[in-house]
């Protein structure tokens, strides 16, 4: 009777065990939802209010209805139309190209500069470290007048490098410092066996750290790229009616009449802007969460 | 040695700095000096393609009308560059590209308050001789703004003055002085409205609106001379006003957070007895969808002291850059910007209001904006704001103060007192 | 193998020490430092230029400009003319709070003037900073927290984090003065008259409401990437140790999301302290939000050469912040894992 007891009680025990990890379990994934739920309404709320504003009737630009009133889509056609010299359009392709050559551009420069830093020891090396997060000191509002003079001067003005460059250099120094932040937690013996099985130092790190160094980069890239995006002072004062980006475009937007705000209008734009950044995020987003494998470790 | 591999891209890069700075050199240290002087007697019998720069082209006015021009100079082309929305951004673009020497801007929109900082820096064409331009048709308050030391720099192209809007269904007769709105208060009080509103939140409508409490009251901020005038009775009784009312609460406390959106906003709402705004107010006012006050508003002169009240003269004025390489084209575009059938067209097209005084009798204008004769009463009797070279910073003191004053902060002595001073300091570097 | 722990200590090859094996140099070891040397200049090379045109060359300039005076006006002809060499004389109106008087010299800045607002500015921009990176800081780190568990709908809930980061910020500015309209959207919700734009406390939290909302996604990115170089074998030998979560979270994730956390942390403090577009658009500097940048932008609106001082004196300032955050608080992105085991294991 003892065995049969004692191997019943064991067995009750261990279950009650699992339905306790288990309740945790299910405590625990409650308290996620329900943060999630939190930080959905936290990051959300403005932006439906922008949505919402975005798709109400410019005489009721004021009204504080919670739900959708007088729905209209005038404020995406006045957006996009171009009768009144708005280039909205093309001001959206601008951004998406600068946006993307500065990411591409930076991420290479910033890449080969992170692995100076984190792998290769030579003198100075603190100097130039120095050096790079110095340039992210300086006020950028102070950084307008001398540059738009430099540009006149070479006459850039108005051309797609005057806005590359500088937005480059602003991105740079965290580019650099996020990368190189993250080499050095990056495993390098693996590096160092895979060119003792055979590879050179070029593909060992093309083949072996790059995968693992994914979060990193892609986090750097959309760091790099919403950076550009939203840059707003340079682009006004160094960018012409072809080549301005959102920012600039969707600042010149006027009302009907001097004075006026067009809020609903600017909300429209600011919904447009806003969409192909979420489908980007959200087909990149594995990426961005792709941890360390166990099989590429060991 | 180890570091002169380091020291290799260090120099390239001090080497390439060093090279672009003496490039950019020449044009990096001045702020605008004496450099007007030689380039104003240049080029003044050129001809070609010019530029014309300009903010915001809200209403569509200036596209045709380069289009006309084009049509009619097939070889002194206008390109319009269109500058963006906000106020700041033209005055800093307009600055950057003066600073620049660029010849590419020819013609420029300047607001009446620029034109003579522009003029001291010596960025602006002194349009008199080879250069001049009939002004006697012109309303005297808009050619008072486009003048700088007796000479006239711009040309007067649109106009603009406060209004006073009013509930015609609550207020029959709009008051003519400040005491008699004052008095009509209870009117507001009765109806649980808010009484009168102006734009007093610290940015340039501040300025506009306590400028214009200054003046209605007989004071002025700068004299004759261009130096502070402020510690007088009748500019303490202007700025009084405001404060007092603010006090009160005949100006709603949630005024001071108002520019001219929010407070056409609250007129509209039907929250507001009276509103002192521009006249783009009208047309909104009157066909939104959400106006509460559709045919219930009514618009008069500013009440002053004993009479109509100083509005604040706003518009724009045309003024030729130095640098420019076609100035005799850029004088004939002004002259056809300028012209009574032009003017015709900015009130016609884009309600904007002309500066030709006729005009403002002429019967079918007046049968498109109802609100003309009023509109040239407030012009007529306008002041400008204060008409200096370092205008950022005399409105800056006056913002500063005003804002303190109207909040309760300081005491109207002191506020006043204090905006001298910074005045007179802007005024004292040298 | 050693890795059961992640990435720390790493037994480096001796060629890619750090200063601190003090192993006596051979020649071999001369040369390959050399070769390091020389790759390291040819890999940073682009970035040195790019930075030295776009920074450096407006930064000289600037400072230079700092040196002259700005442009007076000549009473006879009402022109300006260009001011002569000012020595320091910027440097000192702008600390000691002194205006030009009108019969020469200087006096204190009367209220109203920019150069009466150097204190208070540099004070709101410390307060602003400093409130703004803490409320992120902790805030990002518990959205990265989430974005790094597995449940469903994660995914929507990544997107999601970044769109107060995507709008460009010239729209978000625009629309939290929409919201904080005195007869806007925020009033009404919470039932409330506050002046939100209109005094000084409500102007300055709006100001840290919409920047917070702005910039935390960038946080949460940054400390998301860094979450994710954690293995989860560490959490789950910990979880079998015993360690409660708490533990787990104080002696696992928060010393190995430290480089990640310090470079967002340090990044977002020197943005902070330029920060400008937000309180520019939403108060335009009024009750007490006038940021050292607002204040620069307006200087150079009434004289280039004292805003080039100006923004020197931000530029030390903001260096100095970076400084003591570097030397002090052990933001040392370099001096990382791998050489001596600082109390990691």
């Amino acid at each position: 009777m003892t065995t049969a007891t004692a191997a019943t009680e064991l067995r009750a025990r261990q279950d009650k065990g699992r339905k306790t990890a288990q309740n945790r379990e299910k405590w625990a994934q409650g308290r996620t939802y329900i943060s999630a739920v939190v930080i959905l309404i936290w990051c959300l709320a403005p932006a439906y209010w922008m949505v919402v504003t975005a798709f109400r009737d410019v005489g009721f630009t004021y009204d504080t209805s919670i739900l959708p009133t007088h729905v209209t889509m005038d404020n995406f056609n006045t957006a996009f139309d171009t009768s009144f010299g708005n280039h909205f359009g093309q001001a959206l392709v601008n951004s998406v190209f600068i946006g993307v050559v500065v990411t591409a551009i930076s991420l290479l420069i910033g890449v080969f500069a992170a692995y100076a830093l984190a792998r290769l020891n030579f003198r100075f090396k603190y100097l130039v470290l120095g050096f790079i997060l110095g340039a992210s000191m300086f006020p950028g509002v102070a950084l307008i007048t001398p540059l738009f003079q430099l540009f006149t001067n070479i006459g850039w003005i108005g051309t797609y490098q005057a806005l590359i460059i500088p937005n480059i250099s602003f991105v740079l120094p965290l580019t650099v410092y996020t990368m190189t932040s993250f080499f050095r937690e990056m495993p390098w013996e693996l590096e160092e066996s895979a060119r003792v099985d055979g590879c050179t130092q070029g593909q060992a790190f093309r083949k072996v750290i790059m995968p693992l160094a994914a979060p990193a980069i892609f986090t750097t890239a959309i760091l790099a790229f919403i950076s550009s995006w939203n840059e707003f002072l340079i682009a006004s004062q160094l960018s012409s009616d072809a080549t301005q980006p959102v920012t600039v475009a969707i600042a010149s937007f006027a009302g009907a009449q001097p004075n006026q705000i067009p809020y609903t209008a600017i909300m429209a734009a600011g919904t447009i802007v806003t969409i192909p950044l979420v489908i980007l995020v959200l087909i990149f987003q594995r990426k961005i969460v792709a941890g360390l494998t166990a099989g590429a470790v060991k | 040695m180890k570091n002169r591999r380091f020291l290799l891209p260090a120099a390239t890069a001090g080497i390439l700095a060093l090279t672009l700075s003496a490039c950019g050199g020449g044009g990096g240290g001045t702020t605008g000096g004496g450099g007007g002087g030689g380039d104003a007697g240049a080029n003044l019998d050129g001809r070609g393609p010019i530029t014309y720069v300009q903010g915001k082209d809200n209403s569509n006015v200036v596209r045709p009308l380069v289009e006309k021009w084009n049509a009619a100079h097939p070889n002194e082309k206008v390109t319009f560059k269109e500058q963006t929305d906000q106020a700041d951004q033209q005055h800093d673009d307009l600055v950057q590209n003066f600073q620049a020497k660029n010849a590419n801007y020819d013609v420029v929109d300047v607001d009446v308050v620029w034109t003579a900082e522009f003029a001291a820096k010596g960025w602006l064409q002194p349009l008199k001789d080879k250069m001049a331009l009939d002004t006697s048709a012109m309303l005297k308050p808009t050619v008072d703004s486009a003048t700088y030391k007796g000479t006239l720099y711009a040309a007067p192209q649109t106009s603009d003055g406060g209004i006073l809007y009013y509930r015609k269904d609550l207020v029959p007769t709009p008051p003519k002085t400040w005491d008699e709105m004052m008095s009509m208060c209870s009117i507001a009080k009765a109806n649980n409205i808010g009484c009168y509103a102006g734009q007093f939140t610290k940015y340039e409508g501040l300025t506009v609106n306590a400028s214009e409490a200054i003046n209605s009251a007989g004071g002025s901020v700068l004299n004759d001379d261009g130096k502070p005038n402020l510690n007088t009775a009748e500019a303490k009784a202007g700025l009084e006003n405001l404060v007092k009312a603010y006090a009160d609460g005949n100006i709603p406390k949630e005024a001071i957070t108002y520019q001219e959106e929010l407070s056409r906003q609250a007129f509209q709402g039907g929250k507001l007895l009276f509103l002192r705004n521009w006249p783009y107010v009208y047309n909104l006012a009157t066909t939104e969808g959400s106006s509460a006050v559709k045919d219930k508003l009514g618009m008069a002169a500013l009440p002053g002291k004993d009479g109509p009240g100083a509005s604040s003269l706003g518009g724009h004025n045309m003024a030729v850059s130095v640098y420019s390489k076609n100035k005799a084209t850029a004088l004939d575009f002004l002259k056809f910007m300028t012209s009574e059938e032009t003017e015709k067209f900015y009130a016609t097209q884009g309600s904007l209001a002309p500066v030709l005084g006729a005009l403002y009798e002429d019967k079918d204008l007046v049968a498109k904006l109802p609100y003309l004769p009023v509109l040239k009463t407030s012009i007529e009797n306008a002041v400008p704001r204060p008409v200096t070279p370092f205008y950022p910073a005399v409105t800056k003191a006056i913002q500063e103060n005003a804002y303190s004053a109207i909040k309760g902060e300081k005491p109207v002595d002191t506020a006043l007192s204090d905006m001298q001073k910074s005045i007179e300091s802007a005024g004292a570097g040298s | 193998m050693a890795t059961e722990l992640g990435p720390t200590p790493v037994t480096r090859p001796a060629s890619g020490g750090t200063e601190l094996h003090h192993a006596p140099k051979g020649v071999g070891e001369d040369n390959r430092l050399k070769s390091q040397g020389k790759w390291a200049s040819w890999l940073l090379a682009p970035t040195i230029i790019a930075l030295g045109i776009v920074i450096v060359y407006p930064i000289i300039s600037a400072i230079v400009m700092s040196f002259q005076k700005d442009a007076g006006l000549d009473p006879a002809t009402g022109l300006f003319v260009q001011g002569g060499p000012a020595g320091l004389q910027n440097y000192v109106n702008w600390l000691a709070q002194q205006c030009a008087s009108p019969g020469g010299g200087t006096v204190a800045c009367p209220p109203g003037t920019l150069g009466a607002q150097f204190w208070s500015a540099t004070a709101t921009t410390f307060f602003f900073t400093v409130v703004t990176v803490a409320f992120e800081t902790v805030l990002g780190f518990w959205m990265a927290m989430i974005m790094a568990r597995t449940f469903k709908g994660r995914s929507l809930v990544r997107a999601a984090v970044l769109v107060p980061w995507a709008i460009p910020t010239a729209v978000t500015a625009k629309l939290w003065l929409f919201i904080f309209a005195f007869e806007g959207i925020a009033n009404k919700l919470f039932n409330t008259t506050i002046l939100w734009t209109g005094s000084e406390w409500p102007a300055k939290w709006a100001v840290i409401i919409a920047d917070v909302w702005k910039t935390t996604p960038f946080m949460a990115l940054l400390i998301l990437a860094g979450l994710q170089m954690i293995p989860a074998e560490v959490y789950e030998a910990a979880k079998v140790d015993g360690a409660s979560a708490w533990q787990r979270f104080r002696m696992i994730t928060l010393p190995l999301v430290k480089p990640a956390l310090m470079v967002a942390v340090l990044f977002r403090t020197l943005d902070a302290l330029r920060m400008f577009d937000l309180p520019y658009i939403l108060t335009g500097g009024a009750n007490n939000t006038t940021t050292l940048s607002i204040l620069v932008i307006s200087q150079i609106r009434q004289g280039f050469n004292a805003a080039a001082a100006l923004s020197t004196i931000t530029f030390i300032i903001i260096f100095l912040v970076a400084f003591i955050f570097v030397r002090f608080l052990g933001a040392n992105v370099v001096e990382q894992s791998g050489a001596t085991p600082k109390g990691k294991k």
